[in-house]
């Protein structure tokens, strides 16, 4: 069984996580959470990819060609769309925080709460 | 909490994390084995029913297109989000446009920049647009060509300055565009029920040749429309931001 692409995924994950468990700094963490989800792109191609076949299109190829699943690429699609409306609003969030307590470090907006 | 129990916390939770994934690796098929059927039969079934040779647009705009409805009004929830969020609060008045980070002056566009943003900014718009009307062909689609749309708002940014890029996208008008966007997707299936069809059904002529511009019906339409509102939720989010480096921060130094 070939478990390459599934390590990947599992280094990805871990790297993301644990940047959002040291971070010092919002707009780093939410970098990190943009990496933490990247991960699922490389698992979601990766539990649909085929050996030997193509991209599902078959623009210039003839029908019934082995393709990839086309349904966990069209998931990576809603995944990159909801990661960017995510990402939005979180930096939306980290410019408000820092107008309001003068501080971007997570760990110092936890103390200023009291 | 301390960044020592903090560390502790990560470790055990990662050891099951790590326990579990492995635990729900043993039960998936090794890579490149992919068991099906539903992709198999959909890349069997799809260019016959839609005439999109693209498949991926065909399941996002057709099979799982009541899904990707709530997809775009994602979008459309965070533009209004970032939006809201990012509202004029009490104290809060705008400078002079120019841009300014706390603390320090930032250095006068370089030609350079500026050059290549101009250069790029006509192709850029064309791709865009290239790219939501080819969703039924090729890889690419609305959501796609929407965000490169959006790019070409912001080379004019970094080309001129910020006044040049709230000329050309004027917030009211953006608005309205993405609202257009998101209602003509909302519409097109509603349209299909006012013909006695179930929601989005596919209800336009399809073509007659598999991989016309003109084929696939819907899925084509869709995708403009999308490419439109993901175009303008995008220059709302982007102008948003934008316009904080306005802002006199009251209360921080």
């Amino acid at each position: 069984m070939q478990v390459f692409p599934f390590i990947v995924v599992a280094w990805i994950l871990g790297v993301g996580l644990y940047g959002i468990v040291t971070s010092r700094h919002l707009v780093h963490q939410i970098i990190c959470l943009i990496i933490v989800q990247s991960s699922t792109y490389v698992l979601l191609l990766g539990v649909g990819y085929v050996t030997g076949a193509v991209a599902p299109y078959f623009f210039d190829i003839p029908e019934h060609t082995p393709a990839v699943d086309p349904v966990v690429q069209a998931l990576a699609l809603t995944d990159v769309v909801v990661e960017a409306a995510v990402t939005a609003l979180l930096l939306a969030f980290a410019v408000q925080a820092h107008k309001r307590f003068g501080t971007l470090d997570p760990q110092e907006l936890v103390q200023l709460k009291g | 909490m301390k960044p020592r129990q903090r560390a502790w916390v990560f470790l055990v939770a990662m050891g099951g994390l790590a326990a579990f994934y492995l635990w729900g690796l043993t039960g998936l098929p090794g890579f490149g084995n992919y068991p099906g059927p539903y992709g198999d039969i959909i890349n069997r079934i799809a260019v016959g029913q839609t005439n999109a040779t693209g498949v991926v647009s065909a399941v996002n705009f057709e099979y799982r297109g009541f899904d990707t409805v709530g997809e775009e009004f994602i979008l459309f929830v965070a533009a209004a989000g970032v939006a809201t969020v990012l509202r004029h609060l009490r104290g809060e008045r705008e400078h002079a446009a120019r841009d300014e980070a706390v603390g320090r002056d930032v250095p006068p566009t370089s030609e350079a920049v500026r050059m290549t943003a101009l250069i790029l900014t006509g192709p850029t718009v064309v791709m865009g647009w290239y790219l939501a009307s080819h969703a039924q062909t090729s890889p690419s689609g609305g959501f796609q060509g929407g965000v490169v749309l959006a790019t070409a708002f912001v080379l004019v940014y970094l080309s001129g300055r910020y006044l040049a890029f709230e000329r050309i996208s004027p917030v009211d008008i953006t608005d309205a565009v993405e609202a257009v966007g998101a209602g003509s997707f909302a519409a097109i299936g509603l349209s299909a029920v006012g013909l006695g069809l179930a929601y989005l059904t596919n209800f336009l002529p399809l073509g007659t040749v598999p991989g016309a511009v003109s084929s696939s019906g819907t899925i084509a339409l869709i995708s403009f429309f999308v490419g439109v509102e993901v175009g303008a939720a995008f220059i709302l989010i982007v102008s948003e931001l934008l316009e904080q480096t306005l802002l006199i921060r009251q209360g921080s130094q």
